[in-house]
Formats: C-alpha cells, sequence, structure tokens
C-alpha cells in the first residue's frame, strides 16, 4: 500500500523534472486534511486524487481545447485540520503554484475558511466538505462548488424511509460538535414537514464514555425508533448501550458510521442498525439499471487493489477530480473557462450521484444520490 | 421519574465515577508527594488503554496484558519524573505545571503517530449478557471496572499505613524536610509516588477500554475529569478523591438523566468553579489545595 503510493509520488516528483514534456502540464491544486482529526478522511482523498493522476498521465494526460495532450500536473497540501493552514494552502496554491482550480478541502470548518480566498482570487474550488453553507447561496458562492451529498439531503432520505415504514414517534441522539448539531437542525425541519414527532431528543460528546443516562431518557419516552447521529466511537458506544439496555425498537444512525470500524467496535450490538448513505457501500447489490453502478464498481475495484476497502470519503474526492478533470479538458487553463464549465456539467455520473450542476446549485445533487443500508452480518445490505 | 430511571443513572455514574475515581487518586498522589499538578495524568490513562488495545489484538488474554499495560506504563511514569519533573525541583510552579502539559502533548503526538487516530476495540475481560441491578442494566466490564478500583484503594491503604515503604512516602508528603532528616530518601519517594500514579492511571485506561474503547486523544478529558474529582477532594486527601471521583460520576449522570444531557460535560467545570469559589470564601469545611 504505501509502496504504491510511495511510488505514485516518486512518479509525480520525476515527472516533474522530466525536461522534454511537449505540452504544458495544466496545474491542478489540492487540499487535504492527511493529519490531524481529519486524517481518516483525508488520507482516502489524497490516495484517490494520486490514483486519478497516475491513470489520467499513463492515457497521455488531458485532451484540451487546442486538440492537444496535457499531463496533469496535481500539487497537494496537508492543512492538518487546520483552517489557518488551509487558507495558508490556498494562498500558496494560488499564488505560487499558480493552479488553474483546487479540489478539497477534506472537513467542512476548512472549506469555509479558505471560501474568502478563492474568491477573491477567483479560482474554482471543489470542495470535498458536507456542509451546505460552502455552496449556499449559491449566487454569493461563485467560485464555489461540493461534490459530497447535504445534510438536508441525507436527512431527508431518512425521514421519507421512516415515514414510509409507519414509525412516526422518534427519539433522537445526536453529538454535540457541528456534524451532530448540523444534523438536528435538518432532522427538525424534515420531521415537521413530514409530519414525524420528535418525543426525546439527547446530546453526547464525541469523548463521552457512555451513553445510557441519555438512552435511559430515550427509552422513557418510548419512540418507536430511535435515530442516533454521531460518528464512531461515541456512535459505536451509543449502538453497544442501546443493546445492553435491551431497547427493541429499530435504530438509525446518520452516515457517519459508514465505515466497518463502527461495526467492529459496537461488537455484534451494530447487527440490523440502518443509515441513510451514498451507494458506494452496497455498489455490488444496486439494480443494474443503476446509472451509478458501472462507475461504482470501477472505482470500489481500482481503490482497493491499491490502497484497502473503500470509502465514501475517497468518493468525494474522486468526484471533485474528475469533475476538475473534464473542465480542465474544455477550458484549459483558462481560471473562468473552468469555472463555467464545472456549472456547466449535467448529467455526470460520479460516486456520489449523478451531478446535475446549474448557476443556483453548486452541489448539484438529489434524493437519489442516497440510500438506507442495513447491516447484516456484520455487512451493508441495502435496506428493504 | 421511575425508581429504574434513577437505579440506572446511579449505577452508570458509579461505573464512570470509579474511573474518575483511579484518576483523581493519581493526581492526589503525585502530587502531595512531589507537589506537581501532573496534567499529564489523563495521557497515562490512554497509554493504559492502548497498550491494552495492541496485547489484546496480539491474542494477550486479558489478566497478562492488563498487567502489562499497568506496569509499562508506571515505569514510564517514574522515567518521565525522573528524567523530566525531578531536575527541576527548585524551579517554579508554573513552570513545573507548564512542563506536564508540554508532556501531555507530547504523549498524546507520539501516540497519534504510534496508533494512528482510529478508535481500537478491546474485548471484556469476561463476555457475558449485561446483568440486572435493581432493575437497572450493568455491563459485565463494569463490575470489573468497580472491582479494580476497590482493589488498588485497598492496595493502598494497606501500603499506606501497614508498610515502611508507604509510612515513608506520608512522612514526605507531611514535611519533606522532617522526612529527609529522619533518613527518607525524598528523592526516591517522588519517583515511587509518580510510578504509583502512572500504574493508577494505566489501569483505570486499561479497565475502561472495553467500554470506551482506546484513542490517542482520550487522556484530556478523563484527565480534566479526574482533576475536577481529586480537587473536589481537597487533592490531599486519597479517601476523599476516591469520594469526589464517584460523587463527580453520580452527579454528572443524573444531571445527565434528569436535567439536560447537553449539559453533562459542564457540570464537572461548574462544580470545580463552585469548590474554588467556596475555597476563596471561606465557606468549605475542608481546604483546597493550602496556599503555598
Amino acid at each position: 500500500m504505501h509502496v504504491i503510493s510511495a511510488l505514485l509520488v516518486a512518479l509525480v516528483v520525476v515527472g516533474a523534472y522530466l525536461p522534454a514534456v511537449a505540452q504544458e502540464p495544466y496545474r491542478l491544486g489540492a487540499i487535504f486534511s492527511i493529519t490531524g482529526p481529519g486524517s481518516s478522511l483525508g488520507i482516502p482523498e489524497r490516495d484517490t486524487a494520486l490514483m486519478i493522476e497516475a491513470d489520467v498521465n499513463a492515457r497521455g494526460g488531458i485532451k484540451g481545447p487546442d486538440g492537444r495532450l496535457h499531463p496533469l500536473k496535481l500539487v497537494i497540501y496537508d492543512d492538518a485540520s487546520d483552517e489557518t493552514k488551509a487558507v495558508l494552502a490556498a494562498k500558496k496554491l494560488i499564488d505560487e503554484d499558480k493552479v488553474t482550480a483546487i479540489v478539497g478541502t477534506t472537513l467542512s470548518g476548512t472549506s469555509l475558511a479558505i471560501l474568502d480566498t478563492v474568491q477573491r482570487a477567483e479560482v474554482p474550488l471543489i470542495s470535498c466538505a458536507a456542509a451546505a453553507k460552502i455552496v449556499e447561496p449559491a449566487a454569493e458562492r461563485r467560485w464555489v462548488f461540493k461534490t459530497p451529498q447535504s445534510d438536508h439531503l441525507i436527512v431527508g432520505v431518512l425521514v421519507d424511509y421512516l415515514k414510509a415504514k409507519g414509525l412516526t414517534k422518534v427519539g433522537w441522539l445526536n453529538v454535540d460538535y457541528a456534524f451532530g448539531q448540523l444534523g438536528w437542525i435538518e432532522f427538525e425541519k424534515a420531521t415537521a414537514a413530514a409530519g414525524l414527532s420528535v418525543v426525546a431528543n439527547e446530546k453526547f460528546g464525541q469523548k463521552d464514555v457512555d451513553m445510557t443516562a441519555q438512552l435511559t431518557r430515550v427509552k422513557a419516552a418510548s419512540p418507536q425508533a430511535v435515530v442516533v447521529w454521531s460518528i464512531p466511537p461515541s456512535a459505536s458506544i451509543a449502538t453497544k448501550n442501546y443493546a445492553d439496555l435491551g431497547l427493541r425498537m429499530p435504530m438509525f444512525q446518520s452516515h457517519g458510521v459508514g465505515n466497518k470500524k463502527y461495526i467492529e467496535l459496537a461488537s455484534g450490538a451494530a447487527e440490523g442498525v440502518r443509515f441513510p448513505a451514498g451507494k458506494l457501500l452496497v455498489a455490488e447489490q444496486l439494480a443494474d439499471n443503476d446509472a451509478q453502478k458501472p462507475v461504482l464498481l470501477a472505482y470500489a475495484r481500482d481503490f482497493e487493489t491499491r490502497y484497502g476497502p473503500r470509502n465514501t470519503f475517497g468518493g468525494h474526492a474522486w468526484d471533485a477530480v474528475q469533475l476538475a478533470v473534464r473542465a480542465l479538458g474544455k477550458a484549459g487553463s483558462d481560471r473562468g473557462g473552468v469555472r463555467a464549465a464545472i456549472e456547466g456539467t449535467r448529467n455526470f455520473v460520479g460516486i456520489s450521484g449523478v451531478f446535475d450542476f446549474s448557476p443556483s446549485d453548486h452541489n448539484g445533487l438529489d434524493r437519489r444520490a442516497a440510500t438506507m443500508i442495513q447491516i447484516v452480518d456484520g455487512q451493508w445490505k441495502l435496506a428493504r | 421519574m421511575t425508581a429504574e430511571q434513577i437505579a440506572q443513572y446511579l449505577i452508570s455514574g458509579a461505573v464512570v465515577g470509579g474511573i474518575y475515581a483511579l484518576i483523581a487518586l493519581g493526581f492526589v498522589i503525585a502530587f502531595g508527594i512531589t507537589r506537581i499538578v501532573n496534567f499529564a495524568q489523563g495521557e497515562f490513562v490512554m497509554l493504559g488503554a492502548l497498550a491494552m488495545a495492541t496485547l489484546s489484538a496480539r491474542g494477550v488474554r486479558a489478566p497478562v496484558a492488563f498487567a502489562c499495560s499497568v506496569v509499562s506504563v508506571a515505569a514510564f511514569g517514574a522515567l518521565l519524573y525522573r528524567g523530566a519533573l525531578q531536575p527541576l525541583t527548585r524551579a517554579p510552579a508554573l513552570a513545573v505545571l507548564i512542563l506536564t502539559i508540554g508532556a501531555s502533548i507530547t504523549i498524546r503526538g507520539v501516540a497519534l503517530i504510534l496508533w494512528g487516530t482510529d478508535p481500537l476495540a478491546v474485548p471484556a475481560f469476561a463476555a457475558g449478557p449485561p446483568v440486572l441491578v435493581a432493575g437497572a442494566v450493568m455491563v459485565r466490564q463494569g463490575f470489573w471496572v468497580l472491582g479494580v478500583a476497590a482493589a488498588s484503594f485497598v492496595a493502598l491503604w494497606w501500603f499506606f499505613t501497614r508498610t515502611y515503604s508507604g509510612a515513608a512516602v506520608q512522612a514526605c508528603a507531611v514535611n519533606p524536610l522532617a522526612a529527609r532528616l529522619m533518613g527518607i530518601r525524598v528523592d526516591r519517594v517522588g519517583v515511587l509516588a509518580w510510578l504509583l500514579a502512572a500504574g493508577l492511571g494505566a489501569a483505570a485506561g486499561a479497565v475502561i477500554s472495553p467500554i470506551t474503547y482506546a484513542t490517542y486523544d482520550m487522556g484530556l478529558m478523563l484527565g480534566l475529569k479526574g482533576f475536577v474529582a481529586a480537587v473536589l477532594g481537597g487533592l490531599v486527601s486519597p479517601p476523599a478523591a476516591i469520594a469526589g471521583g464517584f460523587l463527580l460520576g453520580v452527579v454528572e449522570s443524573l444531571a445527565a438523566g434528569l436535567v439536560s444531557s447537553a449539559y453533562k460535560d459542564a457540570v464537572a467545570f461548574v462544580v470545580l468553579v463552585l469548590v474554588c469559589l467556596a475555597q476563596v470564601l471561606g465557606a468549605l469545611p475542608w481546604r483546597v489545595v493550602e496556599e503555598g
């Protein structure tokens, strides 16, 4: 794994010094959280970006508007999950590396931090972070796009599912930082609109060691289903506590548990848990007429042969880099042209969904981009 | 509000409180002998948990893994004191305090590099379904937490009151100069105190890891809670620190259950502020940290 990424890095470095490259390379910047708390997301994103760069250059490069092949030159910086470092990296990419566009960052906080920098320099940014605020309102975010599904989309899929199953009395718990808080805001709105009643609303800390007190309160409100909005390890602890307390109503989680770590840490207690997420985790089980299926399978195969188990975060980077590559092919090194090309992208079949960008929608996804997944025998299954 | 719910809050609080008590004891022992408030105490907890996770993953049986974690982290604590803190005996207290904060950040950083960011699972010491106590649920590992806490308290009590070394440690806590005049090697007792403090922290981390998993950044919050518990007990009395730990665990759990879970963590720090205020106003029947 490391050998391959080291080789890829070596290839990139050597490539940069090869004197006789026929055409001027297209320069694409990237900022990922390769270290720091966001590293479990940023590392697969970096790996995916390097993989695409290697594949594009193995084909000879990107065919530009001049009809010639241009090599892709990717410049990647680590923001260490830190807002200040992300801004510095963005400035460096724009002023020193003279990139045409930037993909990243990994986290919502860092993406929001660099908005001003890229907007003022008029450099297109394709973020791999989730918060809807990054691209809304689109009128004020002319240069900014993002590939992950927004919270309201994911929550909408969950609430539709709860309603369809007749689970109208719901208990809610969320982790008390941005991810959980934004989830709650969207869930409160969506349940009110759908006519579901939330009978319990509890918080816990990401470092909490025990959620039985909160779950006991939820139990007392006797909901028909319980939704937990968090990521491991706290999501796994809540799941274990839930099983230990003998709660029998169905448990739902967020897309934050879309990695095998959640199942492993919950040691059996995750069985039967359902959550909304992108389709990558269950690519093999999708209907054959699903437009995304071949793309998802190809990415999963490529990533798993080179790096290890697939995850949705790498998928966000795949979408961002591929969008940038297509736009570079249309507009070359012209920043404004690349921006217009991204905004004009229709029916782009990616990992997070089928993207239809427009001047008023810089995420380009709808509810078809997520599905309900259930954990059965420790594996992800499409939920019925 | 049913009796069953109250019982559940009390039991959940007692298990977490046992952990706070172990950590608080570490604070009290290190502070009592060496007058250092050790803000790296939480990192000993984290190291104990991660060592436990690594050994369990290699197939080492729980009792052996537990013993190895405690012994190795205790040795590390003693080395840290001997190598980095003892040479600073004459430095201002604030400088030493800041050094322990630096040590804590360094240890966390190294743990991040060695173990990565992913939480590690640790199997329970004894498998089995949770047990019903007075209508409330208690996980089996909870009994181990309370058992390890109780065993540590008894062992420490025996050590301090029934052995010569223990008496020497106490003598140093009461009056280092007089202890030295009586022929006690005060410097060695300091190392012993840190050995014990780090071992207690590691025991807390290793025994709670099957419930909470082991992560490189788990030490900070647990260390702060342990510190609050220790201050509740006056920072010098081991029995009071134990009581402080259990009190804090139960109060937190009751606050989360009866008031609102949003303020669970705030409770610990509000308690800390109240105790400090009461101290300043002279309203406490016991003393929190004598003025130096």
